[in-house]
């Protein structure tokens, strides 16, 4: 399998700020590959280690063959780089800015339209309006046009669902979804972890560090206890009270019920009793399979 | 008897030709986790303005901490706590400086102010930060600290604007379970959020969609009523009716002012 990016041993400070330490991955061709974490925990710094506009203080980073610091000019025709920011020309139309990034990268976009198609064919009823006054969906999915253009090797995404409400959200994953069959390798980062799902494989990131790298669904399968759903009608009581029972390791709300680990991992009629004299009365515990989220909970508390 | 801290009747706002509130009807109660739910332009902001008092209703009837929201803006105010994602404490002040600053706006006496001072800063184990800056706190503790200055004068109700986005998933449930005790003392929470899985969180929850409110009801009933296994899967059901999959926006709903998208300004 072919590497598109090999990272090893990146670090990289600003003043007393450690942004990443000894960072190594490497992302196949045609993955999606996600960076899952919050904000501050080394996303964006990466990001622009990969696409050539930083340089790491240690490490090497390789992309499409190519080594950051001595192939730059060559790797920038062949990454495609959405920033968090909207990074558009706002006084330019639609259509201005597409024909402007086809141009600056040497190519038209009659030439790549088919990879964008889908995509732009949603704004195109749009195309003589200003970029800076479309809405937030379809900023977002000019911006990914753009992005997209001059048929990269490599397309990077910087957070491009943060914000967005959860209906653009499963259509901007669509859409990645169908670039894969032009075999683009998009790198990504979120800080939603049910995207994680979505993504081929994952790292989880924290403080600057890598916790974990896997298929998502390894990385739900190295919870390392096992956990149970509890929910009754007074849920902050029940938090309160299952802390409070001796065989508690954790116990954390989750969605609609409280996410449980035991000792021994398993429970017996004395929790009952026990949240019986603490006013919970109506409780119901179950196993339940851990989720991304989890195991994140547990590598940070780890970490 | 569940007491109404919130009421909205035929609630509409217009921007020029555009409605931003389509005829609004909710009530939120005592104590209540309420989450404000909607698709990007949806209209949920135009509404918590409403709510807050920053903006006035163009007709229907806002009843918010019993004070009428085209009469009593400035009363609104100072009844209910505020905190938004983008801006809430002044980043060039310290934490106990900030702390000071919100109980004296809210107009508390100086000696009440001193001692809550205190009792907040134990309560978050911040006494080591104190003199610090807010500007050089993580993320996450400047949330934390935003919502316990937004609900320092206990207010009956506190508006949350998407306040846990991009914290990391611990801090998140701390938040969360601050916003449980703060519910249990009787403050009413009203939050918006684009985590699905938190608006499981909330004891009801509203859709907003295209102006309207499109389902309220408990996270649990709304599952069962649209039979879907997560709040989210309702929530793409129905939080846009129209043009599914690839829903074009209307021209008459571009020229509003939707779509917070953070990040992309």
């Amino acid at each position: 399998m072919q590497k598109v990016v090999e990272a090893s041993g990146i670090s990289k400070k600003f003043g007393e700020t450690q942004a990443l330490k000894n960072i190594s991955f490497e992302v196949n061709e045609g993955e999606i590959f996600g960076f899952i974490g919050p904000d501050g925990a080394g996303k964006t710094t990466l990001f622009r280690i990969i696409t050539t506009l930083l340089l790491p203080d240690e490490g090497e980073m390789k992309v499409l063959g190519l080594n950051s610091k001595t192939g730059f000019k060559e790797l920038r025709k062949n990454i495609g780089y959405m920033p968090g920011r909207f990074s558009l020309y706002q006084d330019l139309s639609v259509e201005e800015n597409l024909n402007f990034y086809a141009t600056v990268f040497g190519t038209t976009v009659n030439e790549n339209y088919d990879l964008i198609s889908d995509i732009y064919s949603h704004i195109e009823p749009f195309k003589k309006r200003l970029a800076g006054k479309l809405s937030g969906g379809m900023k977002q999915k000019l911006a990914l046009s753009c992005a997209l253009i001059h048929k990269p090797g490599l397309l990077v995404l910087d957070e491009p669902t943060t914000g967005v409400d959860a209906v653009s959200r499963s259509e901007f994953w669509d859409m990645l979804k169908k670039l894969k069959q032009y075999n683009i390798t998009i790198i990504l980062s979120t800080p939603y972890m049910d995207e994680a799902m979505r993504c081929d494989r994952v790292a989880l990131i924290q403080g600057g560090q890598i916790l974990s790298i896997d298929k998502p669904q390894k990385i739900k399968e190295g919870f390392s206890k096992k956990l149970f759903r509890a929910k009754a009608s007074e849920k902050y009581g029940l938090i309160n009270a299952l802390r409070q029972y001796p065989e508690t390791v954790t116990a954390y709300p989750f969605g609609d019920s409280v996410h449980v680990t035991f000792i021994n991992d398993k429970f017996d009629n004395s929790i009952f009793m026990h949240l019986k004299k603490m006013g919970i009365d109506d409780a119901i515990i179950t196993e339940t399979e851990a989720s991304i989220e989890d195991r994140f909970l547990e590598l940070m508390k780890k970490a | 008897m569940k007491k109404t801290v919130i009421s909205v009747k035929n609630l509409v706002k217009k921007f020029g030709s555009f409605t931003a509130n389509d005829n609004l009807n909710f009530e939120v109660y005592e104590g209540e986790i309420f989450g404000f739910l909607g698709a990007n332009g949806a209209g949920k902001t135009t509404a918590l303005r409403i709510l807050s008092g920053l903006s006035s209703p163009t007709s229907g009837e806002v009843i918010v901490a019993g004070y009428n929201a085209k009469k009593d803006p400035e009363k609104i105010k100072k009844n209910i706590g505020y905190m938004c994602q983008k801006f809430s404490l002044y980043s060039d002040l310290t934490i106990r400086e900030n702390i000071m600053l919100y109980g004296g706006i809210y107009g508390m006496p100086k000696t009440l102010i001193i001692k809550r001072t205190e009792d907040l800063l134990d309560k978050l184990s911040f006494h080591e930060y104190s003199d610090r800056l807010i500007a050089d706190l993580p993320l996450g503790l400047k949330q934390k600290l935003a919502f316990s200055v937004a609900v320092f004068h206990e207010p009956k109700i506190v508006f949350l604007d998407e306040p846990t986005g991009g914290v990391d998933p611990i801090t998140r449930r701390q938040f969360w379970e601050m916003i449980y005790e703060t519910a249990n003392r009787g403050i009413t929470v009203f939050v918006t959020t684009h985590y699905m899985d938190e608006a499981e969180y909330c004891n009801r929850v509203s859709i907003m969609s295209e102006g309207k409110i499109v389902a309220i009801d408990t996270p649990a009933k709304l599952k069962e009523q649209y039979g879907a296994k997560t709040v989210e899967e309702v929530f793409i059901k129905i939080a846009r009716p129209d043009n599914r999959p690839h829903p074009l926006p209307s021209p008459s709903r571009l020229s509003g002012r939707g779509g917070n998208w953070v990040g992309i300004e």
